[in-house]
């Protein structure tokens, strides 16, 4: 690998310091699975590499009275593994454990996932449809931004260089309330999504959906969040005609790039086809709360 | 560029090296510690042939520093026999003849301990995904599976 040189701050204002300060590039890691694969074939040199995993709260996951606080470098493996989590937020759960192999769940953080900003990453269409926002630190000091906000284009977010994300945070749920990700790739394991939904309803006591949120992954520059598929769902059971409305609107959303993953015509089509399905799953977990 | 001094346990035993801020824990695992059982298939997280356990979870080495080894412990695949005496999963790699090469084996086999120290019994279904990350050009993967199922097994008695 090429030189730099590393810091693992013990606290927040020391790493922020230490961004700020940075002569060259300085890029913050937690676990370093697109860092140091992106650092090791030169696709990005940074001179300063601030590990952010010796930072209090930045792995761990809290139940609070507003939801859950989720570290900014909890391992994916961390996350599958909190019981709560898992009752209240499946789809982002699922999501986030879709990511890579058993080892890259090791490391793999939803920080990471998101400022990495691929158009791909999979935890982030999960987690804007689960409204989860980010608490962003920095010198001009903290702020808590939506999740859909963070990401401007492929490899570029809206975060200032001195900035980073501590923890995300996911509001509590109320009852009949539920999520799913489903993604689709040319196999089962280890490939990277051609199109990627999450789907986040609340039912009332007969049914009828009372709030939605539909987002897509890998159909745009960045993950969309898509209001009218959510109209779609909103007011209805899971019926036909509600589906056909949800699918014409996720594939409206859809501007994606034509590649040998899949061509424009495909990734358009299975957008509507996933977003079906996950409401499908999101409505039947919501039903059976 | 100043070198890092790092303090680490490896499979039970107190380690120390210096490394460079670039270095992976893979680089130093085989040039400074010379434990050369984990190997570099690709480099970029993609075969699994660095696997490694840290502070009882699966990574790969090759996609973590160095110096991110402080303080915290490693289990690499020299420590998976007792001496002389292979460990289970070893032993039933050689029975079912779950390697050719042998390029892919050290990570499967510290993948395949980690899936059982968290579940002694697990599927074909969860091994073959647990072992998802682990690229095998030879085996074609039957015998692996195999292999670990009935090093399982074992272990548990049956
Ligand atoms: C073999 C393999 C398979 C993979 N499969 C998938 C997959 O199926 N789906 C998928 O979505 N991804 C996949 N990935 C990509 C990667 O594992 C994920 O994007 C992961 O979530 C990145 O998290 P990390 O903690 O390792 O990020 P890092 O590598 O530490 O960081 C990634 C980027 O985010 C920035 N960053 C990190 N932490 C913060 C923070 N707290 N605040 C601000 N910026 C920060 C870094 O500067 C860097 O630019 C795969 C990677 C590999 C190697
Ligand atoms: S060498 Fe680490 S995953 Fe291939
Ligand atoms: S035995 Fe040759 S790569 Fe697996």
């Amino acid at each position: 690998m090429p030189k730099m040189s590393y810091a693992a701050p013990a606290t927040i204002p020391e790493a922020i310091g230490l961004l700020a300060n940075a002569a060259g590039l300085a890029k913050v890691m937690s676990g370093g699975t697109d860092l140091l694969v992106q650092f090791r074939s030169g696709r990005t040199r940074p001179e300063l590499i601030v590990d952010t995993k010796k930072l209090p709260g930045i792995t761990g996951i809290r139940v609070t009275d507003d939801g859950f606080v989720i570290g900014a470098a909890t391992s994916g493996a961390e996350i599958g593994e909190c019981a709560a989590l898992v009752q209240a937020w499946p789809g982002v759960v699922e999501a986030a454990n879709l990511i890579g192999s058993t080892q890259v769940q090791g490391r793999a953080s939803l920080a990471g996932n998101l400022c990495n900003a691929s158009p791909a990453a999979d935890s982030v269409p999960a987690m804007i449809a689960a409204r989860a926002t980010c608490v962003v630190v920095g010198s001009k000091g903290r702020r808590e931004v939506p999740v859909e906000d963070i990401v401007i284009g492929p490899g570029r977010t809206s975060l200032a260089r001195d900035e980073f994300i501590i923890a995300f945070h996911l509001p509590r749920r109320p009852a009949h309330a539920a999520d799913a990700y489903l993604r689709f790739i040319p196999r089962t394991e280890m490939d990277i999504a051609v199109v990627g939904a999450g789907v986040s309803v609340t039912l009332d006591a007969a049914g009828v959906c009372t709030d939605a949120r539909v987002a897509l992954g890998a159909v745009a520059p960045t993950a969309v969040l898509v209001p009218d598929a959510a109209a779609a769902l909103i007011g209805h059971t899971l019926d036909e005609a509600a589906l056909a409305k949800l699918d014409a609107a996720a594939r409206a959303a859809c501007k994606p790039i034509d590649d040998k993953r899949g061509t424009i015509a495909f990734r358009t089509k299975v957008a509507g086809v996933l977003a079906r399905r996950a409401a499908a799953i999101a409505f039947e977990r919501a039903g059976a709360r | 560029m100043s070198k890092h001094h790092v303090t680490t346990t490896v499979n039970g035993e107190p380690a120390e090296f210096l490394c460079e801020p670039h270095h992976s824990l893979l680089d130093a695992l085989r040039d400074e510690l010379k434990l050369t059982g984990s190997k570099e298939g690709c480099g970029s997280g993609d075969c699994g042939a660095c696997s490694v356990i840290v502070d009882g979870r699966l990574v790969c080495s090759c996609l973590m520093l160095a110096v991110e080894a402080d303080g915290h412990a490693i289990e690499t695949i020299e420590g998976l026999a007792q001496g002389e005496v292979l460990h289970p999963l070893q032993r039933k790699f050689l029975e079912h003849a779950a390697l050719q090469c042998g390029f892919c084996t050290p990570g499967l086999l510290v993948a395949a301990k980690a899936l059982l120290d968290r579940n002694p019994d697990p599927t074909e279904t969860e091994a073959r995904y647990w072992l998802a990350g682990n690229l095998c050009r030879c085996t074609g993967y039957d015998k692996v599976i195999r292999a670990v199922l009935d090093a399982a097994a074992e272990m548990r008695g049956e």
